[in-house]
């Protein structure tokens, strides 16, 4: 049996895919080459710069460091699907307003971050919070200020609507 | 596509994960976060790779006779939210969150970040600084091996070629147990510059058994012995006066930067250690 190679099955935004996947396929490659979802983008590619961070099973990862075939059995969600369920349309129109992105090439990944942040706080997280959090993605556009305003800015929204 | 080729298997007990270790350059994955980043870069190109993720039994986090034992598919977040660790193991609780960022801590494990040994990497240090214990099982059967046996050299441990860790056990603290830790790194949850993981036992007003473990200043974690004995003499000042750490230039900083540093993160640590004792 060829090992170099597999089949895997797994639920990605919400949609069954099974696929052949190379061994050594990471899941960021297998999701922009093989499922054409470009939104989760390809950085620094060893854990560093976090452009390409995405949820597995509810959790954020790091989509250069976990290799597509660990996926079998898992629920995949990216930006694409993100986007589409309305679940983070608060925290983009929050980055759209507050000029929390410039080239873009972070956002995706920050979004998922900073859903991952509102998503387990108890309570309205603070800045130093936030920018712990973020501390994993960088951007170099922003400078991070208004990337925290917009966090900021939805934690407290969601709250008041608690 | 980054990584060179290789085969994937699934390991279905710990048996098999030890027996498949006998191919050649046969490699386990755990979390990955360290060693996927070696595979994009071609640093490593193993033949094999044998996924342990999802083994059973090896991911508890349990008090046993006066020890907290962590096995080692135990993720870093899961043991950031533990009440055992939080209670029992206080040092492993405060080094964590500064381990990499929340996306690496859902995947990385306990076990993995021991097992790689970086020299700049806060776990080993901790287990150094506790007189930890790794369990490991091999073709022999099970071992346990003393966390100062274990660090050999620069990503060498006491792990042969088909040994798997399978936990790491540290002494459960107690209300004489102190703990103190603090790291310097260029952005939050870098590898460190330096850092300083320790531990001591509170003797009146004083301390005892003062454990200085410093991670980022040589091939492995290293102990300031003479430090530590100056600690328990009650000098702060002298015990910086001791510290007789040689680290090498690295990129992040010269030698006598992360000496200076050393004494630094001492002072921080030792008021730690001497908070409300």
């Amino acid at each position: 049996m060829n090992d170099r190679a597999l089949d895997i099955s797994l639920i990605v935004n919400g949609e069954r895919v099974q696929e052949r996947v190379d061994a050594r396929k990471t899941l960021v490659d297998f999701l922009r080459e093989d499922l054409s979802l470009t939104g989760s983008h390809v950085g620094c590619e060893h854990g560093v710069c976090g452009a390409c961070t995405v949820r597995v099973d509810d959790e954020i990862v790091r989509g250069c460091l976990m290799l597509a075939v660990q996926c079998d059995g898992a629920k995949v969600e990216t930006i694409e699907g993100l986007s589409d369920s309305g679940e983070i349309a608060d925290l983009q129109a929050a980055f759209e307003q507050r000029n929390a992105l410039q080239c873009g090439y972070c956002t995706p990944a920050m979004l998922a971050t900073a859903q991952d942040l509102l998503k387990h706080a108890k309570t309205v997280p603070s800045r130093a919070q936030i920018r712990e959090h973020i501390s994993g993605n960088y951007c170099r556009c922003t400078g991070y200020h208004a990337i925290i305003d917009a966090v900021e800015f939805v934690a407290q929204t969601r709250a008041k609507g608690r | 596509m980054k990584p060179a080729p290789f085969s994937y298997k699934k390991a279905r007990s710990l048996d098999e994960a030890v027996a498949l270790l006998a191919e050649k350059d046969a490699r386990l994955l755990a979390g990955g976060q360290s060693l996927i980043a070696t595979l994009n870069m071609r640093l490593s190109s193993p033949s094999l790779l044998i996924d342990i993720n999802g083994l059973a039994g090896l991911d508890g986090i349990s008090i046993k006779s006066g020890a907290v034992e962590i096995g080692c598919l135990t993720r870093h977040a899961q043991a950031e939210r533990s009440d055992v660790i939080a209670r029992h193991a206080p040092l492993i609780a405060r080094a964590i969150p500064h381990i990499g960022h929340p996306a690496i801590r859902n995947r990385g494990t306990l076990g993995g970040s021991i097992a790689f040994a970086d020299p700049a990497a806060e776990l080993p240090a901790c287990l150094l600084a506790l007189d930890g214990e790794i369990d490991t099982m091999g073709p022999k059967g099970k071992r346990t091996i003393k966390a100062q046996d274990f660090f050999k050299g620069l990503f060498e441990t006491a792990l042969g070629p088909q040994d798997v860790l399978t936990a790491i056990r540290v002494p459960s603290a107690n209300k004489d147990t102190r703990i103190g830790f603090a790291e310097l790194a260029r952005r939050h949850g870098d590898y460190a510059i330096v850092g300083l993981a320790a531990s001591a036992r509170r003797n009146g007003k004083g301390l005892a058994d003062v454990r200085l473990a410093y991670f980022g200043v040589g091939n492995t974690p290293v102990r300031a012995r003479k430090a530590e004995a100056a600690l328990a003499d009650g000098s702060i000042d002298a015990a910086v006066g001791a510290l007789d750490l040689a680290p090498n230039d690295d990129v992040q900083a010269t030698a006598a930067t992360k000496k200076h540093l050393a004494g630094v993160l001492l002072r921080r640590v030792a008021n730690q250690l001497l908070e409300a004792s």
